[in-house]
């Protein structure tokens, strides 16, 4: 659904500035300075979380961090905002089922 | 649906119409009366959007034994008005009684509690009921979560909560389905006696009914002296933190913190003596927080998505009044910082005695006459 633009797509593939991490477990490739929803969406992931209360699908929506509805695990964390944090080599992001858990 | 009566439009009009005007217009309409429920606006000062939802019993009504039996009596019936709720409105206000806990961070409060509790049940004429006092091992099977700071404390197995923002839209659709008369904006101005009927002015117009009940909270202070009635209320703040929704894991609401059945955490009791503010005082919201924390450390993690600041209503004594007017028959008062817990018995018990027409004799503990403070004419 989402692609990057032709020539920064060019730019990023000459300067080899990717970053690996992984969602849900699956390696992915990112660009530097890319934020974690950014990455998502590059990836193909456009819903990135299920609603605490009906479990309805949801995914980034303002991507400036107001609208909360780009919630994921980053690194065993819940409730993070991905667009807030920008995605670092080996970081683990998982998409969010529900409600976080306390203890993670 | 019965005939207004001769003093007036509607058999009853309730003032306000918050929990407790609520649960009294919900039980009055159901006990055949037609009923109007005046109400202020939005800016009204609204303690039953902002409480804590607890429906609590344990260490109520020592001074007054008649309110511990009160209490658990509202306790009791709470399953039954919920379910009553549920098969009328279809909505779930969530109630559940899975029994509370009042933590405690030193040996000295423990046992002071410990002997609050004693002194409690050895009043004349309290209604016992079942609790136990827990060393740290044995609060720890219940809650895994304490952290190192809890040395103990006591547990009652008639303690329970719900979704109180959920009970008064839940109430506020059934007065509708019963065909009681809500109307918002209609604050009361004067009340005047007559013909064995009340009228009201107020800023929506005028209103009559045979019989009135003042259950508008902080503003029956204001009312209550227009029919012979006191109630002498003062507002105590309270803050409320709320956490973003988590997984269950607090499988019982203790009076700090408790889990909504929606997964957010609330973080509460807090008492400051200001007036009508509302106001938060960061202050305040971190001390709660703190306590919330060495209580449960694993609190600490979760992420605050509000707080906010509301009035209880509080009496001299902390106990409800309930009164019928000697100079004005039919002119009631109800009002209680527990509109929450005692939702059940305004609906179920206090409701149907005002339709019929008195209180009785059991009532006499909570007229606000114990205050000494003279009666207006």
């Amino acid at each position: 659904m989402f692609r990057r633009l032709p020539e920064i797509e060019t730019a990023l593939n000459a300067a080899g500035h990717t970053v690996s991490f992984t969602i849900d477990g699956r390696p992915a490739s990112a660009r530097a300075g890319d934020s974690v929803t950014a990455a998502l969406l590059a990836n193909g992931v456009t819903a990135c979380r299920t609603t605490p209360v009906s479990g309805a699908a949801r995914g980034p929506y303002c991507m400036m961090g107001v609208c909360f509805d780009c919630l994921v695990t980053i690194d065993g964390t819940g409730n993070r905002q991905g667009c807030q944090v920008r995605v670092a080599p080996g970081m683990a992001v998982e998409t969010q089922n529900g409600k976080r858990e306390v203890e993670r | 649906m019965t005939q207004p009566s001769r003093g007036g439009e509607y058999d009853v009009a309730v003032i306000g119409g918050g929990l407790v005007g609520s649960a009294l217009a919900w039980g009055l309409a159901r006990a055949g009366q037609t009923v109007a429920m005046l109400d202020e606006g939005d800016i009204a000062v609204r303690p039953s959007r902002g409480n804590f939802a607890l429906v609590w019993v344990q260490g109520k009504g020592l001074g007054m034994p008649e309110y511990a039996g009160w209490t658990k009596k509202s306790s009791d019936d709470w399953s039954g008005f919920a379910d009553l709720l549920r098969e009328q409105t279809g909505l779930d206000v969530a109630y559940r009684r899975p029994g509370g806990f009042m933590p405690m961070l030193s040996e000295e409060d423990l046992q002071a509690r410990a002997n609050t509790m004693m002194r409690l049940h050895n009043q004349p004429d309290m209604i016992r009921y079942p609790y136990e006092v827990m060393d740290r091992e044995t609060l720890r099977k219940e809650l895994p979560f304490i952290g190192p700071d809890v040395v103990g404390g006591t547990y009652c197995p008639l303690d329970g909560h719900c979704n109180s923002l959920r009970l008064l839209r839940t109430l506020h659709k059934g007065i509708g389905l019963l065909g009681v008369d809500y109307r918002p904006n209609h604050r009361v101005e004067r009340i005047e006696h007559r013909d064995g009927g009340f009228r009201m002015t107020t800023a929506g117009g005028e209103v009559r009914a045979g019989k009135i009940v003042l259950a508008a909270g902080h503003d029956s202070a204001r009312l209550a002296p227009m029919v012979g009635l006191s109630a002498p209320v003062r507002p105590q703040r309270g803050h409320v933190i709320v956490t973003e929704k988590t997984a269950p894991f607090l499988h019982h609401p203790t009076v700090y913190v408790r889990q909504t059945d929606e997964g957010g955490v609330m973080i509460g009791d807090s008492f400051e003596e200001v007036g009508f503010d509302t106001t938060l005082q960061p202050g305040i919201s971190s001390a709660i927080a703190e306590r919330a924390i060495r209580f449960f450390p694993l609190l600490g993690k979760l992420n605050v998505v509000r707080s906010w600041a509301a009035l209880r209503v509080l009496t001299p004594d902390g106990f409800p009044i309930y009164e019928e007017s000697k100079t004005a028959p039919g002119a009631f008062v109800a009002t209680c910082h527990s509109g929450v817990t005692l939702a059940a018995n305004h609906a179920l018990t206090l409701a149907p005695l005002i339709a019929a027409g008195g209180l009785g004799d059991n009532f006499t503990p909570f007229s606000a006459r114990r205050f000494h403070v003279p009666q207006a004419a």
